[in-house]
């Protein structure tokens, strides 16, 4: 037989670093192929084309506080003092080539990043992929949620225009809202009061460049060696699969095109979005002052739920005489965030404890098949998705007119109230769902059974 | 009859000699499938479409065009690849559904390992001592390489958040470093001011200066001399999370119309001029400090002292006396 | 499920109080012989038939409780005033509680023009309309006195926002002269920003960054209206996540009935 010329490198490889073995069970490696599992692939597409558009934009933009004069193409801005951070931003929008593109882009894929590991939570949380033998593998996710979420915030805040200067403030604040340690919390972290010492503006570039990219980096790469580990999990279906056997589509040559296919859709997306639709139009912002604020400055959409329990929470310090336990930042800004990742990073515990169920599960549920799991999702989900909306309260104003201190007062409330009617509804739902199955399939037995019998 | 059995033999091996289908092929460790020619043009006709789109985003880049073209020749470039991918993925590649197994929990294995390091021990007799030894030299360690983390900030010397650059007769100036005038503050409207000689950027420079007809002020006692002419000043950075307070809000016709307020853009805290800037509306704790004001003798406004309380958003010891 | 119904109802009707609840001003009364009227006659009587109401006899201005409506006194507005409040449509306004919105006009506009001389020879005269050459204004200029003065109600980019618990208007409808006169006038809450304050040359500056705001630089593509963040994370929910949701649905299957 003709040799086959890839045998050349494989045999080369294999000789020198014992490849061969490792490459065989990586080929054969076999995957579910219902489509939610693409989801966290998606994410992961978006965190490359963050790096590679990232490493573009790191090689333009000037991470100092200075002052200069503008002096370059968008003319509303010549003749304004603003920093280099900033001045260096407008070049990339205006001078680079090719600048804008990859800035809307890096920006587009932070906000698709974060939606798509959410979506990707909510399948593994609705199908109950978080329980053993997954948990650490869960865990690892949860930890890279909340580190994309603080990069996405020192990303667009590094740029120093007015909308990301007046959320840094209210990132200070919060800091200095955690009891008895916040004000020397803030001074660490900003190394003076705000707007701090030009060092904080360092501390957030390299955080942003080099140590949160790597620790995400090294996560995800923890996150697939834990999944391969241990398995995909299954849907039940084709009734081949059980808790021990799997049915899947080989990586090579199944998935490998559908994974490749995935992964230069979302570069296709993020691209076409970053040429196509503005985001973050830093030029119509201006640069950042301390005695300047503009109407309407929102967070990116992943930290609206904070923004909407920063306006939601009624004016009030917790005091003790003349010392201040709780400011007011700290019930949205750090309870909120914490109570949410703590039951998120507990999910697993407590499902175990209310279930008590302990065993290994390699099968997953379909959302109606579990629930109260399913039914305390909703809920969960709706009471931060009311905190969330709330936060958009003066936008529906100037629409629609509303009154803005009657929606806050209706949300206020409707935050409680509709979770608890959301827990209730959902469940009924799954119930009903399940029972209209269980009497399908009754009837389909007794069809069977009365042919079996002979009419 | 010889002739008719060679036949029947013949058939018979031709027969048995018939191709195969490649599935029953023994030793194959990839399924085999169908030729699918129109797939294959299809992925070729993609790729080449790429290439075109591809060639396009270099020409636009090097001529210049806008972001537009050149994320539409990008994103079609990178979607025509990921077209071709995917329907190479149904149409080229066989559909293998195969089994396999969950890995197993191996607990030889577990206990393997527990014994490894359990008879390691053998010549250990103080573990427990070694232990709390081994624990305190870690945890030194790990606390002096922390220990210069605190060169970040004056972590143990919170003074810095009760500075303010304003001192008794600092004149206010404009953004441009013009005095303010006591006779050009109107009613009705607002402005902003700064500690002449001081950085703009410190948080307890801005100053908003708005002024209320003499008779509106419900200042409590020890303010009623801090503002001359109706005229009052407030720290412009919000209590609640720092923005600036660049909002007024001021009535052309009172008796219907909401009264006068000082409102921040961020999460709508509203503060009332007219009683020294207690707050009406919205999440703050705490009322706008006010600065005291004195007019000098070239009529320019200036500071009568220093703020009402620490300006900025609410930390442990913001309600507390400045340390001297 | 009943029950969550139920509760979506009973929060639109909370909602519905909160909904602006703005009164239609009464239909413009014209005196039966207008067409024989001459302006300075026309100017008077339509005042009396439509504005008196609220602001009293000859613009003496009426509180709560003295006349039928309640309104400030006219006496030194003068034609800017007159001019800006008019051809806004804020007035005539229905409810002298409601915040005055632009609105149709209801007036012609001869009967503008006579409504406006009239108010402007009220009182002691006041402000006339003021004259703007936008062409002369440098938008850099504006842009900085905008945010400084103006960005924290209308919002950088003029979108409008809100000041609690008013709303505040967007500017893509004003026309220069109406910029203008809302800044010397600060109409309803909004501040009044006199010469002194905002020179005749940073006026032109700022009305002409207002008309920039208008068709600002959307280098970046489709401008979903620059607001911000808002609008970017609709955009990312409701067509990023859509079509790659879409793309996952492609590649991959769906589950079968078991």
């Amino acid at each position: 037989m003709r040799r086959d010329p890839l045998q050349e490198p494989i045999r080369f490889l294999d000789e020198r670093a014992g490849a061969a073995p490792l490459l065989r069970k990586a080929l054969r490696y076999l995957f579910p192929d219902h489509w939610s599992f693409l989801l966290g692939e998606v994410a992961l597409y978006a965190f490359v084309v963050l790096v590679g558009t990232g490493i573009y934009l790191a090689l333009f933009f000037e991470p100092s506080l200075a002052d200069t004069v503008y002096n370059g193409a968008y003319a509303p801005l010549q003749g304004r003092t603003m920093s280099e951070a900033y001045r260096s931003a407008l070049d990339l929008s205006f001078e680079v080539d090719a600048g804008l593109l990859m800035r809307q882009t890096h920006h587009w894929a932070a906000d698709v990043f974060v939606a798509a590991i959410v979506l990707h939570l909510l399948r593994i949380f609705f199908t109950g992929a978080y329980r053993k033998p997954r948990e650490l593998t869960y865990l690892v996710g949860l930890t890279m949620l909340m580190a994309a979420l603080l990069e996405g915030y020192l990303g667009y805040s590094l740029v120093d225009d007015l909308l990301s200067g007046m959320g840094l403030a209210i990132g200070y604040s919060v800091g200095l809202s955690v009891p008895v340690v916040g004000g020397d919390l803030g001074l660490l972290i900003w190394g003076a009061p705000f707007p701090g010492d030009p060092a904080f503006q360092s501390r957030m570039y390299i955080a942003h460049v080099l140590l949160l990219p790597a620790l995400i980096a090294g996560l995800i790469g923890l996150h697939l060696a834990l999944v391969a580990s241990r398995h995909h999990t299954q849907f039940r279906r084709l009734g081949a699969q059980t808790e021990r056997r799997l049915v899947g589509v080989p990586t090579f040559p199944g998935q490998a095109p559908r994974s490749l296919g995935l992964m230069f859709a979302v570069a296709a997306l993020l691209f076409a979005l970053g040429g196509l639709v503005q985001i973050n139009p830093i030029w119509l912002w201006g640069p950042y002052e301390l005695a300047l604020g503009t109407n309407g400055a929102q967070p990116d959409w992943y930290l609206g739920w904070l923004i909407g329990a920063l306006r939601l929470v009624p004016g009030f310090d917790v005091t003790i005489g003349d010392y201040t336990l709780i400011a007011n930042p700290f019930w949205g800004g750090v309870l909120l965030p914490g109570i949410v990742f703590a039951v998120l990073f507990a999910l697993p515990w407590l499902e175990r404890r209310f279930t008590g169920d302990h065993a290994t599960h390699n099968l997953l549920d379909r959302p109606r098949d579990a629930p109260g799991r399913t039914a305390f999702g909703f809920a969960f989900l709706s009471w931060v998705f009311m905190i969330f909306v709330a936060g958009s309260a003066d936008r529906v104003t100037v629409f629609f007119g509303i009154d803005y201190a009657s929606q806050i007062w209706f949300y206020r409330f409707a935050v409680w109230v509709v979770p608890v009617l959301v827990f209730f509804a959902a469940r009924r739902l799954c119930r009903e769902l399940q029972r209209a199955e269980q009497i399908e399939r009754s009837q389909e037995e007794a069809e069977a059974e009365g042919r079996l019998v002979g009419r | 009859m010889k002739l008719r059995q060679w036949i029947v033999a013949l058939f018979a091996l031709l027969r048995l000699r018939r191709r195969r289908p490649p599935s029953d092929e023994p030793g194959r460790l990839v399924e085999a499938g169908p030729p699918a020619p129109r797939g294959e043009l299809a992925v070729i006709a993609l790729l080449v479409l790429a290439a075109l789109a591809a060639a396009l985003f270099v020409v636009f880049y090097g001529i210049g065009a806008s972001t537009q073209a050149l994320g539409g020749a990008l994103a079609g470039a990178l979607g025509l690849i990921a077209a071709a991918l995917i329907v190479a993925g149904k149409l080229l590649v066989v559909d293998e559904e195969l089994p396999g197994h969950y890995p197993e929990p191996d607990p030889s294995e577990q206990e393997s390992v527990g014994r490894i390091v359990a008879e390691s021990g053998s010549r250990i007799t103080r573990k427990r001592l070694l232990g709390a030894a081994a624990g305190t030299a870690g945890g030194a360690l790990g606390a002096a390489l922390i220990a210069p983390a605190v060169s970040l900030g004056p972590v143990f010397d919170p003074s810095p958040l009760y500075d303010t650059p304003w001192r008794r007769g600092r004149r206010l100036v404009d953004s441009s470093g013009e005095p303010l005038l006591a006779t050009s503050i109107a009613t009705g409207t607002f402005y902003t001011a700064f500690p002449q000689g001081a950085a703009k950027s410190l948080l307890g420079a801005p100053v908003v200066v708005v002024r209320l007809p003499e008779d509106e002020l419900e200042l409590p006692p020890e303010r009623v001399t801090w503002a001359p002419d109706g005229i009052l000043a407030f720290s412009k950075v919000c209590t609640h999370a720092g923005c600036a307070i660049a909002l007024y809000r001021t009535p052309k016709f009172e008796p219907v119309q909401p009264r006068p307020a000082l409102v921040c853009p961020c999460h709508y805290s509203a503060f009332e001029p007219a009683t020294g800037g207690q707050v009406l509306f919205g999440p703050a704790g705490r009322p706008l400090p006010q600065l005291p004001l004195a007019i000098d003798a070239g009529g320019a406004l200036i500071a009568a002292g220093g703020y009402s309380g620490a300006v900025g958003p609410s930390w442990s010891g913001v309600r507390d006396e400045p340390p001297s | 499920m009943r029950a969550s119904v139920g509760a979506a109802l009973g929060a639109a009707l909370l909602l519905a109080p909160a909904a602006p609840a703005a009164a239609e001003p009464p239909p413009i009364v014209r005196p039966a012989d207008a067409a024989k009227l001459s302006p300075r006659e026309l100017g008077p009587e339509l005042y009396a038939a439509n504005c008196a109401r609220c602001h009293g006899g000859d613009g003496a201005g009426l509180l709560p409780g003295e006349g039928d409506g309640a309104g400030p006194p006219l006496l030194g507005a003068g034609a800017q005033a007159a001019d800006f409040y008019l051809r806004t449509g804020y007035m005539p306004l229905g409810d002298p509680s409601d915040q005055p919105v632009r609105s149709r006009v209801r007036f012609r506009e001869h009967e503008i023009r006579a409504l406006v001389d009239y108010v402007a020879g009220l009182g002691s005269g006041g402000p006339g309309v003021p004259r703007v050459d936008a062409a002369a204004g440098s938008v850099s200029d504006g842009l900085e006195l905008f945010t400084e003065h103006c960005a924290g109600c209308h919002q950088v980019v003029a979108e409008g926002g809100v000041v609690t618990s008013v709303r505040v208007p967007p500017l893509d409808k004003a026309t220069p002269t109406q910029v203008a006169e809302a800044v010397r006038i600060g109409p309803y809450v909004m501040p009044a920003f006199s010469e002194e304050d905002i020179s005749d040359d940073e006026l032109a500056s700022i009305v002409a960054y207002v008309q920039y705001a208008k068709h600002p630089d959307d280098a970046g593509g489709w401008g979903i209206d620059q607001l911000g963040p808002f609008p970017e994370g609709m955009v990312t929910w409701l067509i990023g996540a859509v079509a790659l949701i879409g793309v996952c649905l492609v590649i991959g299957k769906r589950l079968e009935k078991p």
